[in-house]
Parts: structure tokens; C-alpha cells; sequence
């Protein structure tokens, strides 16, 4: 037995019960957070969940769910939610990356200062940049303008208001959010490796395709990943810039409440959206451990 | 020897030979940040129509905006409940990571994950669950209605950046402070707070930010006197391109940019 193990006495005893009502203690200051996250969060949602499966009649029913599979209209929002975020996904990764790459060989200095410029539009209102672009992309717009004083197009194009204009909103918001993880994978490869592979004799184009580019890989799935998740949710920039045109499933859940009043319908989409956030976002979670990404107690 | 023929990285590629990656990040960037800073300028135009550069320059939409009832009205109200979601979020969030953090139970992993949902779950099911609540309580359009639900979605943020920070705090220090006789609380306060300040700062800045910016939920839950700045601006944006819009934003740049210069300036000074 080890002689240095606290002596089975009062005094143990004593000691232990102070530990475990002191971690209790602690563990109490975190009730009111908890309690407030409850209150105006889970409880709701989770109200919302039952009623999904409550017909008009107040009886239990997969009415809302059925309705889905049968309104060819359902049908539609989930195609334009998959094709937007797919597109968003690949735009930002096509874009993406070679920032990503060249900030990454950068010196020190110039490297932080391009992070700073992708960092500024994180911190700039999703609803200023929204308009900034409305501004720039409408028929009347800046680009319109440049574009026909510079010979390159004759009639103002439709950038707005529509799938175009969308996805360049889309864009913009969720680069950042591909950029610092993929940047992160980067700057963690070690140089000597693309040394190593130059040395033996590599091109470039071989050193950066068989040596640089595997070993991004980690940091880009993670980007694309999240990028991809974030974009099933939007709701404010298909809104505005899609005028209308582009419903996805968040806007058609806005439309069923603010049009239809149809909470029922509103609700069972809402739990289908979060059933497929959530289905991603597991396989992210397996994918990457992102759960380290998000912070536990004990990662 | 000139720059274009100086080896740009270890494979000997040269900088001439990555011109076009330089040229495809340059263009990434300016589309990162250009249609953010051209509403500047062009909420200076007389012009009703938005134009680049301005051809006459006024004060016009800034009049326009302060003398208009409504739109002042939603700024003191998203200024308010900024500032009562910070002042709510920051300790909340706070004392809940660590709480977590310190007391060391297996399944506080859990609790952890379970406060971290307001982030996961997509906002526009958060935002009509919260309507729905909010009508059968009689909370729409209240200012305090806005800021639970604000505080709810930066609570989660408070936590992470908290939470980060313990992580690489080293607890013994609390340890040695109680040792001396110090109570659990003024271990804390006096010895673990000042460390992790940095941290607290960045997140009450992103707690009144969240606040600020948030435009899904305040679409549903505020409202009438209790209308907010985004709001009212998603609306008007859902209609038709007011100018006055591009003074707001100007004004909304101005004020982002003054905290996070501000946050910055702190956390610097008082961390060594």
C-alpha cells in the first residue's frame, strides 16, 4: 500500500467532502448561462420540434413531413440550398487557396498584413457589406458602368438579384472562413520537406503538387467543410441579393412564418435544416476532431 | 540580379515564375475589401443615385439620417441592447467557462457542448423559436425580449474565447494564492481575472458586436418602438437602395473599427 495515500481517517473524509462540494460550488456558475442558453434556445426549438409533428387539427401526424416529399416547391429550396453552397464552397476554395498559398510564403510582415485585410471583412456588418454590394452590382451599378464605359460588355447585365448575386455575396462573406484554417495547415508544413523534394531533383510544379499540396489538405477539408455547413443556414444575403428569386431553405421557413403563418410547415423544415447541419457537422467532427477547433473543457 | 529572378521559396521557384499567383491573391484581397470602403465615399454623394466617384459631394444622406425619428430611434435602441447583451453576456459567459473549466467534471464536456449550440443551430430556427416563445410571453418588441436573445447567441463566443484562455492559464497559481489564505473568489478575482483580461475584453467586444450586427433575430423579435438598426436596414434593403443606408454603414465602419482599435490598444498595454 502506498504510505503516502491520505490515512482512511476523519480528516480524509473531511477533505473530500470540501473537494466535492467546492467543484459543485464551481460548477454552479455556470447555471445561469446554462439557464439562459434553456430558456431562449433549447426549450424553444425543441417546442418547435414537437409541433412539426402536430397536424392543424392538433393531433399528431407526419402531415408537415409528408408535404415535402410531395410540393414539388420543397423539392425545389433544397436543390437551390445544395447548388448555392456547393457553388459557394467551390468559388471560395478556387479563390481560396492560392491566397491562402501566397500569404502563406510570405514573409512574416507582409504575411500578417494580408491576414489583417482578410480578417477586416469578419469584423465589417454582414448587412454593410450585403449593401455594399446591391450597390455595386445593380443594373445602375458601378460595375454595370465600368463594364460598358470599358467596352467589355454593351447592355447592363443582371448581376443582382439573382443567382449571380447571391453567390458573390455568398463568396465574400465565407472566404475568410476557408482562408484561416487552410493558412493555418500551411504555415505548419515545414519548409525542408519542399527542400527535400527540390534537392532530389522535383520541379516546382512536382514539389508543390506531390509534397505541399497533401499536406494542405487537412486545413483545406476543414475550411471547405465549414464553409459548406455555414452556407445551408444563410438567410440575409439570398434575401437581399437574391431579391426573391433564390429561396433557400432558411428564406422559405421566413416565408412560410412572415406569409403563411403556417408554424407547422415552418417547423418541420427547420428541424430538417438542423438535422442536416448537424449531419455534416458530424462527419466534420470525424472527419478533422473539429470538436477540437470549437473548444471543449478537456480537449 | 533583379526581384523577379530571386528564388521565391525553397524549390527554387522564382518570384517572375509566381507573378500570377501574386497577381490572382492581389485580386482576391481587393474583392475582400474594396465594396466594403467604396460606401464610403459614395455616402458623400449628393447624387440620389449611387454613383463612383461621386460628381458633387454632400452631407445630404448624413442629414438625412439624423433627422429622420425612425432611424434614430433604432440606434439608441441596437446601441442599448449592445451594451446590456455585452453587459450580460461577458460575466454569464465568463463565470460558466470557469466554472466548467475548474471544476473538473468528466461531463461538463457536455454542459460545454450544450451552451455552444446557439452557434451550431442555423439562426433562422433559433429565430422562430424564439418568436414563438416570445408571443406566448409577451416579449416581442420588448428591448429585454432582444437582449436574452442576443445574449444567447454571444454567450457561446464568451465561453470559447474564455475557455481558450484557461487553457493555457496555469491553475496553480489560484492554488498558491489560496494557499496564502486567499478565498476561492479573491483567487479570482485578484489573481486568475487580470491574466485571462485579454481575453474577456475580445469577447465582450464580440458579445456587443453580436449584438450590434444581428439581423435575423432582431428581424423577428424587435419591432415597432424597439425597432433595431438592422432591421430597419434589411428592410430597406429588401425594398429599395436608400443612400441613407450608405451613411449608416459609414457610420457603422466608424464604430466597428473604433472598438476593435480600441480592444486592441487595451489588450496590448495591459498585458505585459
Amino acid at each position: 500500500m502506498n504510505r503516502f495515500a491520505p490515512s482512511p481517517g476523519a480528516n480524509a473524509a473531511g477533505l473530500r467532502r470540501d473537494d466535492s462540494v467546492e467543484r459543485l460550488a464551481l460548477f454552479a456558475l455556470s447555471a445561469p448561462a446554462l439557464l439562459l442558453v434553456l430558456v431562449t434556445m433549447i426549450a424553444p426549438v425543441a417546442w418547435l420540434f414537437g409541433l412539426s409533428f402536430l397536424d392543424d387539427a392538433g393531433s399528431v401526424s407526419l402531415e408537415h413531413y409528408r408535404r415535402m416529399i410531395d410540393q414539388p416547391s420543397y423539392g425545389r429550396t433544397f436543390l437551390v440550398t445544395f447548388q448555392v453552397s456547393l457553388l459557394t464552397t467551390a468559388i471560395c476554395i478556387a479563390a481560396g487557396y492560392p491566397l491562402a498559398y501566397a500569404v502563406s510564403q510570405m514573409p512574416t510582415r507582409a504575411a500578417n498584413l494580408c491576414l489583417i485585410l482578410v480578417l477586416l471583412p469578419f469584423w465589417t456588418s454582414l448587412l454593410v457589406r450585403t449593401y455594399a454590394w446591391l450597390v455595386l452590382l445593380q443594373r445602375k451599378g458601378l460595375i454595370n458602368e465600368w463594364g460598358i464605359r470599358l467596352g467589355w460588355w454593351d447592355e447592363p447585365l443582371a448581376l443582382v438579384h439573382n443567382m449571380t448575386g447571391t453567390l458573390i455575396g455568398m463568396v465574400h462573406i465565407m472566404l475568410p472562413f476557408l482562408v484561416l484554417p487552410l493558412l493555418g495547415a500551411m504555415r505548419a508544413i515545414d519548409a525542408d520537406y519542399q527542400k527535400a523534394a527540390a534537392s532530389l531533383g522535383a520541379s516546382p510544379m512536382r514539389a508543390f503538387w506531390s509534397v505541399f499540396f497533401p499536406l494542405s489538405m487537412p486545413g483545406l477539408l476543414a475550411g471547405t467543410l465549414i464553409v459548406f455547413i455555414l452556407c445551408l443556414g444563410f438567410y440575409v444575403t439570398p434575401a437581399v441579393l437574391g431579391g426573391g428569386k433564390v429561396i433557400m431553405v432558411s428564406n422559405h421557413i421566413a416565408n412560410d412564418i412572415e406569409l403563411f403563418f403556417n408554424w407547422g410547415a415552418a417547423s418541420a423544415l427547420g428541424v430538417v435544416l438542423l438535422v442536416l447541419t448537424l449531419a455534416f457537422l458530424f462527419v466534420a467532427v470525424r472527419l478533422l476532431r473539429l470538436d477540437k477547433v470549437l473548444g471543449g473543457v478537456h480537449g | 540580379m533583379s526581384w523577379f529572378s530571386e528564388p521565391a521559396s525553397p524549390t527554387q521557384i522564382t518570384h517572375g515564375a509566381r507573378l500570377w499567383l501574386y497577381v490572382v491573391a492581389a485580386l482576391v484581397l481587393a474583392f475582400l475589401i474594396v465594396p466594403t470602403l467604396i460606401v464610403i465615399p459614395m455616402s458623400f454623394s449628393e447624387s440620389q443615385y449611387l454613383e463612383f466617384p461621386p460628381r458633387e459631394w454632400s452631407l445630404r444622406w448624413y442629414r438625412n439620417y439624423f433627422a429622420s425619428t425612425a432611424w434614430m430611434q433604432a440606434t439608441v435602441t441596437s446601441f442599448q441592447a449592445g451594451a446590456l447583451t455585452t453587459v450580460l453576456a461577458t460575466p454569464l459567459g465568463t463565470l460558466a467557462a470557469y466554472g466548467l473549466f475548474a471544476s473538473r467534471y468528466r461531463w461538463a464536456h457536455m454542459i460545454h457542448v450544450l451552451m455552444i449550440t446557439p452557434i451550431i443551430v442555423p439562426v433562422i430556427l433559433v429565430a422562430i423559436a424564439v418568436f414563438y416563445v416570445y408571443v406566448k410571453i409577451k416579449l416581442v418588441n420588448s428591448l429585454t425580449g432582444i437582449v436574452l436573445a442576443h445574449s444567447m447567441l454571444a454567450i457561446p463566443l464568451v465561453i470559447m474565447i474564455v475557455t481558450s484562455a484557461l487553457k493555457s492559464y496555469d491553475m496553480n497559481q489560484e492554488m498558491v494564492a489560496r494557499s496564502l489564505g486567499a478565498s476561492r473568489a479573491r483567487a479570482f478575482l485578484s489573481v486568475t481575472l487580470p491574466q485571462i483580461r485579454f481575453a474577456v475584453i475580445s469577447s465582450a467586444l464580440l458579445a456587443f458586436l453580436t449584438s450590434f450586427d444581428e439581423v435575423v433575430l432582431a428581424m423577428f423579435v424587435s419591432g415597432g418602438g424597439n425597432s433595431t438598426l438592422t432591421r430597419n436596414m434589411f428592410l430597406a434593403l429588401r425594398d429599395q437602395i436608400d443612400p441613407t443606408i450608405a451613411a449608416i454603414s459609414t457610420l457603422m465602419i466608424v464604430v466597428t473599427t473604433a472598438l476593435l482599435a480600441f480592444s486592441q490598444r487595451f489588450g496590448q498595454t495591459h498585458r505585459g
